[in-house]
């Protein structure tokens, strides 16, 4: 399969790749890791008349993570870069939950963290991660940058916020109240495939109450679906069975899933429902444990 | 069209825009003309005529056409020739030597790591790079390692023989 043709840019700055996007009035497209760009480019869904490839840029493979505990992270971090990070495994437990459940290893070394988020599949993991978490995305334009929060970043399936002379330069992670846990869990039919339901939890604990709860679901709707509207009945109490229980129902009746190959709906609600409820479980286990 | 693949010619197609690339292929520089689209997978097999890399699914599952890139493994298929310019890329083609096969492959062909062989080249690569960062790996460590990898034989159990064959015979040979 041949992608169609296009015209390609190596760019050695973020100014210099934006002033092709400019150039490119809507028709040019960034290229990072190109794990999901390229298929979509040979299936020929993508047929953009020119690629700004980011990969001559240096100094955008960073993870930074403050004194607060907040955490930048750069548009060439690659899905492996997470994965083998020492620090931010133990700084931040959902994404570290995460890292080795996306895609497959081969396809982890090349993929980039970033990019994933932009590309806002509705069964991307980071996407979900991101929401939960309650990050936002730095995005650099002619005018400079700005700051879009995710619940503002991902508009729909594929569908994203960014300007089309805009480039997503970095990932955040706000600083967390208190102590910051939660996990990932995904099941998939195979490694690599997409997820058939996905739930990424990121709570907030201080003084034995959560304070912050955010959870964002993959793979059961058509976008990338922010349930911590649903996670709210956690908030303000120490996690007890009963809010477990009440947590894992409200956020399953956010899920919008659709029955395909990879399961009927009521499957997928009860996934859902079986997944917030074995992240918190193991939280609160390991609360105990602390305390 | 074929000449767009092949090693610079005097005279390069003026129809459609090439870029000049150089690439390190199994340790030789390699510069030829390619267009923006050709894919890497492309450019080794029908450029370069080295057909060792497979290709596929062609849609980043398989990993039949995996190869080292910079040393790290990656799907030949999802990504650009273009991109490789200035980088190295290590094929099936760079494991033996003249005379002797690389432990990987001798280590598939004792413990009959193949059947119909198409997923073997990027079975290997994707081995060697474990090996490189884990002389000792588990089993499951090679089935997480090799997980995106795809064999339509279904023959996993002996290729995670042959890594762990492979993985003792490289061992031995480096004390």
């Amino acid at each position: 399969m041949y992608p169609s043709r296009f015209g390609y840019e190596a760019p050695k700055s973020i100014e210099e790749a934006i002033g092709y996007l400019t150039a490119g009035a809507g028709e040019a497209k960034i290229l990072a890791g190109g794990q999901s760009l390229v298929p979509m480019l040979k299936l020929r869904f993508a047929a953009p008349e020119m690629l700004i490839d980011l990969n001559s840029i240096p100094g955008l493979d960073y993870i930074n993570i403050a004194a607060d505990g907040s955490i930048r992270i750069g548009a060439l971090v690659r899905h492996e870069g997470i994965e083998r990070s020492e620090e931010l495994q133990a700084a931040q437990p959902t994404l570290a939950a995460a890292a080795s459940l996306v895609a497959d290893p081969i396809v982890r070394t090349r993929g980039t963290f970033v990019g994933s988020v932009c590309h806002a599949d509705p069964q991307g993991d980071w996407a979900a991660a991101m929401t939960a978490l309650g990050g936002h995305i730095v995005a650099q334009g002619p005018k400079g940058t700005r700051e879009i929060a995710m619940k503002d970043f991902v508009l729909g399936p594929f569908q994203n916020s960014l300007a089309f002379n805009e480039i997503a330069i970095e990932a955040v992670i706000p600083a967390p109240q208190g102590t910051a846990v939660g996990s990932y869990l995904k099941l998939e039919r195979r490694v690599g495939d997409f997820a058939t339901a996905s739930v990424a939890v990121a709570l907030n604990i201080q003084g034995g109450n959560v304070v912050r709860a955010g959870i964002a679901l993959a793979g059961v709707g058509g976008r990338t679906i922010d349930a911590t509207e649903a996670a709210s009945v956690l908030v303000g109490k120490p996690l007890s069975a009963e809010t477990i229980q009440a947590a894992a129902e409200a956020v399953a009746a956010a899920a919008e899933p659709r029955t395909d190959h990879r399961g009927s709906s009521d499957y997928k609600r009860q996934i859902v429902k079986t997944f917030v409820s074995r992240i918190l479980t193991g939280i609160a286990n390991s609360e105990q444990k602390v305390a | 069209m074929s000449s767009l693949y092949d090693e610079v010619t005097p005279t390069p197609p003026s129809d459609v825009p090439t870029r000049r690339v150089t690439i390190d292929v199994n340790g030789e520089p390699r510069t030829v003309d390619v267009e923006p689209r050709l894919l890497l997978a492309h450019l080794l097999r029908q450029g370069l005529k080295m057909t060792g890399t497979h290709t596929g699914c062609d849609t980043t599952n398989c990993g039949a056409c995996t190869v080292l890139f910079d040393g790290r493994p990656i799907k030949s298929c999802t990504m650009l020739a273009v991109q490789a310019d200035g980088h190295s890329v290590e094929t099936v083609e760079g494991l033996a030597s003249a005379s002797e096969l690389h432990p990987i492959q001798e280590g598939f062909k004792q413990e009959h790591g193949l059947h119909c062989g198409f997923c073997t080249p990027g079975m290997m690569l994707a081995a060697k790079a474990l090996l490189e960062e884990n002389p000792n790996p588990t089993e499951d460590e090679i089935r997480w390692a090799l997980s995106g990898n795809l064999c339509r034989c279904t023959g996993y159990q002996n290729i995670v023989k042959s890594v762990l064959w492979a993985a003792e015979k490289m061992r031995a040979e480096s004390n």
